[in-house]
């Protein structure tokens, strides 16, 4: 089997580092990373703790196929408690960290406890230790991983790392390793903050021996590596546009949240599209994008790299961010842009550059911005009590509010919310744009019936990539649905939401499935792994995992009420574009959804589904 | 024919995945560690470039040898290390200009670049053909090619 059958406890408390045997039992039931992990975690802590005390604890996995040959295979995904949520929080994360995880001969490492002062974890193959990180304390991750780097005085080691975001706790805090790639939602970086854990270092010089048929999987890699390439959104438009080749899409299809879902077109979506990313600047001659570039393992490469006008306003006289360095994906540039009305990209860059470097996450962030936005243009918000005019458009608030939140400093304090947090307590809860505490990507609900059911439904709260309905209902991946319709929408939010759980607990990245179904990485995975991993048990094991985390959730208090939108989904038509008139159906939706997973009207599994899932 | 492994950096996203092909080859583990080919990230610059051994005509490794350990695979024209024979003095990882020859120290030998005895594993393994290899007489002809078509000059009739 591809797994070390070995992971790492680490206990902070009593600063101890100990190797156990992987649970091959769990390991076959709920085969790794997401699944896996959050096997561990449901068994090891209480689902009402306190998301930010020593009780709660924090996972990082890797998957059966992580530091493989499998395409994309470098992926690893981040467990605990969520602190913005309260729910299951599980973030996974590219760059090259995961896979030199397993090269160091661990499957998993286990974080509980609290250190008594800031340290970070140093693993050299089999050898684990906890050092000191106080000189590392109130600094970024971009300063923190090349101290680390230079210190050790070797440039081969991968470092994941909070900056002071996470270390104040802001409770959408990333964990970011490889000084671009991040395990961004949820506020997992806030949690690794609560412990005093800067970062974790590691040099794996092992590799991966234990893939159990090496020419069987070899083939079957190599064979998804072909569908990859074949396909036009994995083999064209990902590596040339990235992520970004939705912007323009989505605009049309009028379901681009815009100035905090208020409307759902954006006017300057073309001035913040991937097309402008390749477009020479006036003022300097230059585009923004340099290149793409690959996580490991990865053969499609969406990721972007992206270099600022020295001469734009966020960026003068600071050298420091005049560099080349991780640019926009789809996500960040609509969070920071659409959702505050901002068309300006060197300005989204800046602010996605300053996410990167203290690690908190864009979406959240940038939907946070949204709501204080709205609150200064009704007049609850002053000038005053910001910091700086925050109408929506303002590029000047975007970047202020941007330097100001993972220090804490001032209105920043209240930024570090979120944007529950910060609503409520301006008496405005309506205008968090959030489901369970997290805020929505960048498609609407009401342009796009079934990604609402998905966001009401998602376990770690508001989001696209539990399941991506998007490609069914806009792209037509695998089939073409009525985006605008709600017929059948509850199946296809419980396919896709059952089949990612396979993708990110095998250790590849979810941007596959636009090529790729769950019958792509079943033979890479049977190739592997011992024992049974056919589609039938790849079927089971995806649902079975959905309802770990429910009853996880469930357990930690919530109820069918949570699965819910705001109101302005619900109940404010959409203003412009084929959406027009329409909100999210919901109501009409949720019952069947319950059905279709066998559970009871008040979203609870039956005994039945419970038994028929081996929980 | 001769051929040669043809590198394009511009081509390069930074994968890995002609890492774990070269070390799968050669150790049968995944474990770029060990691989003889290796991908550096200037990262504030945006550039990725894969760097291995060019095989030399008159190789530095194989001319300062004190055991003879480093030989010419005629078929191949690699500079080729007989791992029985290398006692893991390491002056050849000194005489390489480039880098490219090293140490292992778990097994007490150098590794370097073999061409796999004529059928490289990493341009195989290369998802955007930023490693290649080609006829070792014509490196030049892309960029040639290139040149060319600027030429710009009208049709034959």
């Amino acid at each position: 089997m591809s797994w070390n059958r070995k992971i790492l406890r680490v206990n902070l408390t009593a600063g101890t580092c100990t190797p156990e045997p992987l649970n091959m039992e769990w390991a076959n039931d709920y085969l790794g990373s997401r699944g896996l992990g959050t096997k561990y975690l449901t068994e090891e802590i209480d689902p009402k703790v306190d998301p930010l005390s020593p009780e709660n604890k924090m996972i990082m996995a890797t998957g059966p196929l992580t530091g493989t040959m499998a395409s994309t295979g470098g992926r690893y995904t981040v467990i605990t408690k969520g602190p913005l949520t309260g729910a299951i929080a599980c973030s996974n994360s590219g760059g090259f960290f995961g896979a030199e995880l397993k090269f160091a001969g661990w499957d998993m490492i286990i974080f509980e406890g609290k250190s008594p002062k800031p340290v970070y974890l140093y693993v050299e193959n089999d050898k684990a230790e906890l050092r000191d990180a106080s000189h590392l304390w109130g600094t970024t991750c971009w300063h923190t991983e090349e101290t680390i780097k230079s210190e050790l005085q070797d440039p081969l080691v991968r470092v994941s790392s909070i900056g002071r975001s996470g270390e104040n706790q802001v409770l959408f805090s990333c964990i970011v390793n490889d000084l671009h790639r991040a395990a961004g939602r949820s506020g997992v970086g806030a949690v690794m903050g609560s412990k005093n854990l800067k970062a974790v270092a590691l040099r794996g010089t092992k590799g991966v021996s234990g893939v159990k048929d090496f020419p069987a999987f070899l083939a079957a890699a190599n064979a998804a590596k072909q569908v990859l390439k074949d396909n036009a959104v994995t083999g064209q438009g990902l590596p040339k546009y990235g992520t970004q080749v939705l912007m323009n899409v989505i605009n049309e299809v009028g379901a681009l949240p815009t100035r905090n879902h208020r409307d759902v077109q954006f006017e300057e979506a073309g001035k913040i599209s991937a097309e402008a990313m390749h477009e020479k600047r006036p003022t300097d001659g230059k585009a923004h994008l340099i290149t793409n570039a690959a996580c490991f393992g990865c053969t499609i490469a969406c990721g972007r790299i992206s270099q600022l006008d020295k001469g734009h306003f966020t960026v003068q006289n600071k050298p420091e961010y005049w560099g080349a360095s991780g640019g926009l994906e789809y996500e960040s540039a609509w969070s920071l842009g659409a959702s505050n009305g901002v068309g300006d990209l060197e300005a989204l860059q800046y602010a996605n550059m300053l996410c990167n470097e203290d690690g908190f996450d864009p979406i959240t962030f940038g939907a946070t911005v949204s709501a204080v936005m709205e609150l200064y243009e009704l007049g609850i918000l002053t000038k005053e009590q910001i910091g700086i005019e925050a109408p929506f458009g303002s590029a000047k608030a975007l970047a202020y509010l941007a330097e100001i939140t993972a220090q804490g400093i001032g209105f920043g304090k209240e930024v570090g919310l979120g944007s529950k947090r910060l609503t409520a307590k301006y008496g405005r809860p309506d205008l968090s744009m959030s489901v369970k505490g997290l805020e929505f990507p960048a498609y609407d609900g009401r342009g796009i019936q079934g990604i609402g059911l998905n966001y009401a439904t998602s376990n770690r709260g508001a989001c696209h990539v539990r399941g991506y309905t998007v490609a069914s209902e806009v792209l037509g991946i695998p089939v073409k649905t009525d985006p605008l319709a709600t017929e059948g929408k509850p199946g296809l939010v419980k396919a896709f939401q059952d089949a990612t759980t396979i993708f990110d607990s095998a250790g590849v990245c979810l941007f596959t499935s636009f090529a790729w179904s769950v019958a792509d990485v079943q033979p890479q995975v049977q190739a592997a792994c011992e024992g049974d991993w056919s589609m039938e048990k790849m079927a089971v094991v995806g649902e079975r995992i959905w309802n770990m985390e429910r009853q996880f959730n469930l357990a930690a208090g919530f109820t069918a009420k949570d699965d819910n939108l705001p109101p302005r989904l619900t109940t404010e038509p959409a203003k412009t574009g084929p959406a027009k008139g329409r909100v999210n159906e919901l109501a009409k939706m949720l019952p069947e959804y319950y059905e279709v997973r066998g559970w009871t009207a008040e979203g609870v599994p039956t005994a039945e589904t419970l038994a028929r899932l081996g929980l | 024919m001769q051929k040669s492994l043809h590198i394009d950096p511009g081509k390069c996203t930074g994968c890995l995945q002609c890492e774990m092909a070269c070390s799968y080859e050669h150790t049968g583990v995944i474990n770029p560690s060990k691989s003889r080919i290796k991908v550096f990230d200037f990262e504030h610059e945006g550039r990725k470039v894969p760097y291995t051994c060019t095989q030399c005509s008159e190789a530095w490794c194989m001319q300062s040898c004190p055991v003879d350990a480093i030989v010419l695979d005629p078929a191949t024209g690699a500079k080729v290390v007989k791992e029985a024979t290398c006692v893991g003095c390491k002056v050849c990882t000194i005489s390489c200009p480039f880098g490219t020859i090293n140490y292992m120290a778990d097994v007490g030998k150098v590794q370097k670049c073999d061409l796999c005895g004529g059928d490289p594993e990493c341009a195989k393994a290369c998802p955007t053909g930023a490693i290649t290899y080609i006829d070792a007489d014509w490196t030049g002809l892309d960029r040639m090619r290139a040149w060319a078509a600027k030429a710009n000059t009208a049709a034959a009739a």
